[in-house]
């Protein structure tokens, strides 16, 4: 997937290069030897390529961000690592060349200022998520409200409590005082979210962008109580970054209007 | 095994050695890179937890009943596919052999579509009282599917190479087809059919993608090691790193044990069988 995104960003990077080298020349006829005014021309702007370690479930979003990035800047190659947020923590903690990290969580950012990977003062925050209740089209259990998912005959699926959505459904239970027996406990959304379109699941805990991701293929059910476990998204330059001023722009970017507007059309909160 | 008897013969060039040793190491050194990085001081509390226990008693009781579950499907299987002709066998070995290359996810995924809630079979139980997902039953059937072709491509071969020679005397001697199958084939193929079910059980303990996708993962029910060693690394990589350890250690005993026995039969048998 990364190489993918790869390739078709130095695809896009390189069509806008063409484009804006065409423009700068005034000719359109010679695009083998207009490559030279682009140049020079963006030779004050960024150039280089960062690599960013983002959690699993802004996929869709920082795919999009990351080429609206390099539309903006020609010269600037992003690429995109995804995963669970501890496993890219590990990943990073063991040499992975990371530009730009973007956590799910503030424990999993935590391990990396500890560690002194990353300054203590680096993180920000630009997402906020909670979660909300995910069915299968036509909500065949009948659920209405968190506490029906606590009923024997409803079979719900959460995540394990040692991963970032599993610590947030322990949060909503205390609050609630509602003891959930789930008939799995899984160890990432994904995998909620895939036994509950597939109908295995009556019910499972997800993010409400897991939702919005999926589309048709699950109903989601808000409930009040979501609000008491609102987790938070960091986002952070690596020390060790070779390309801080690449990394600080994009996080910038993600912060700024664009990057707000893309996360907030896919169901992230404001932080 | 004839070999070990021999000396070493002469004819091996230096460079495949050179090879094989490098071969050997890039196996071995990543196993003991894991051991330097277990933490020994607290290997027996984060091994004896409550979590741990479950996931390997789970995961040594599931991976016995798919073994079982391979010996008693696979070896008719085998036979079947050893000793018959008919027309598309050859498409249905390959097909049958199809677990071996699919990414195992695929598998679970097969496997949800067939017995799950809303699968091809899975409505029928459904309607007799029977749910298999999420339950044990679903974690022996994920473990069964990915580790049965390994007991069919053994024996299978094991079959097609001691012949049928000794069976057709047999036959002429008036032994039924059973008889045949129970006091010449069997005992002719024996050490294959352990080494079979042994590669069947080890793949078994390490099956992780299907078991996720088709079982789910709940302390105790269908939370076998694999998953329990994938869960533990989000929050405590020294458990997970401990856990590992005993997983590789407990194949390493069971190899090692099927090894012995395979060898003893083998070696009785190649004294008596002609």
């Amino acid at each position: 997937m990364t190489r993918t995104t790869t390739i078709a960003a130095a695809v896009l990077s390189a069509a806008v290069a063409l484009t804006l080298a065409a423009c700068s020349s005034g000719s359109t006829g010679a695009p083998a030897t207009s490559a030279a005014p682009a140049a020079t021309e963006t030779a004050a702007a960024l150039e280089g390529s960062i690599t960013v370690f983002a959690a699993a479930s802004l996929k869709s979003t920082f795919t999009e961000l990351a080429d609206e990035f390099e539309a903006a800047n020609p010269g600037v190659t992003v690429e995109l690592n995804f995963a669970g947020s501890s496993d890219l923590v590990t990943q990073i903690t063991e040499g992975a060349p990371a530009d730009v990290f973007a956590s799910a969580d503030e424990k999993n950012m935590a391990k990396l200022t500890d560690g002194g990977l990353i300054e203590a003062d680096a993180p920000v925050d630009f997402a906020t998520n909670v979660l909300t209740i995910a069915v299968p089209p036509g909500n065949p259990a009948g659920i209405a409200a968190f506490s029906d998912l606590a009923k024997p005959e409803v079979k719900t699926v959460i995540c394990a409590a040692q991963v970032p959505c599993g610590s947030a459904t322990v949060t909503v239970e205390e609050a609630t005082g509602v003891t959930l027996t789930p008939v799995s406990e899984e160890s990432s959304v994904t995998d909620v979210l895939g036994k509950v379109t597939s109908g295995e699941a009556d019910a499972g805990l997800v993010y409400v962008t897991d939702v919005i991701a999926a589309g048709d293929a699950v109903e989601g059910i808000e409930f009040p109580e979501s609000g008491e476990a609102v987790n938070t998204y960091p986002i952070a330059p690596v020390t060790a970054s070779a390309n801080a001023e690449i990394a600080q722009a994009f996080i910038d970017f993600v912060t700024g209007s664009t990057g707000q507007g893309v996360l907030s059309a896919a169901g992230f909160g404001k932080p | 095994m004839s070999s070990r008897s021999s000396d070493t013969y002469a004819g091996v060039p230096g460079w495949v050695v050179t090879l094989a040793i490098i071969g050997a190491g890039f196996v071995l050194l990543p196993l003991i890179a894991m051991a330097t990085r277990v933490n020994w001081g607290e290997f027996i509390p984060l091994v004896t937890s409550e979590s741990s226990v479950a996931a390997l008693w789970l995961s040594l009781r599931t991976s016995l009943t798919a073994t079982a579950l391979c010996v008693l499907l696979g070896v008719p299987m085998a036979v079947v596919l050893a000793r018959t002709e008919f027309w598309g066998q050859k498409i249905l070995r390959s097909l049958v052999l199809l677990p071996l290359v699919l990414p195992p996810v695929v598998g679970g995924i097969a496997l949800l579509y067939t017995f799950g809630r809303r699968g091809l079979l899975g409505q029928s139980f459904e309607a007799l009282g029977i749910t298999i997902a999420f339950s044990t039953t679903a974690v022996v059937l994920a473990q069964t599917f990915v580790a049965l072709p390994f007991l069919v491509l053994s024996l299978e071969g094991a079959l097609r190479t001691v012949g049928t020679r000794y069976e057709a005397v047999g036959a002429t001697l008036g032994a039924r087809p059973t008889t045949v199958l129970r006091r010449i084939t069997l005992p002719l193929v024996l050490p294959a059919l352990i080494s079979g079910a042994v590669l069947s059980f080890a793949r078994a303990l390490g099956e992780f993608g299907a078991t996720l996708t088709f079982a789910g993962s709940l302390q105790g029910v269908t939370r076998t090691l694999p998953l329990e060693i994938y869960l533990q690394r989000e929050t405590d990589p020294d458990a997970a790193v401990a856990l590992s350890l005993v997983l590789v250690v407990v194949a390493v005993i069971v190899v090692a044990i099927a090894h012995q026995a395979g060898e003893a039969d083998g070696f009785r048998l190649r004294r008596t069988a002609p």
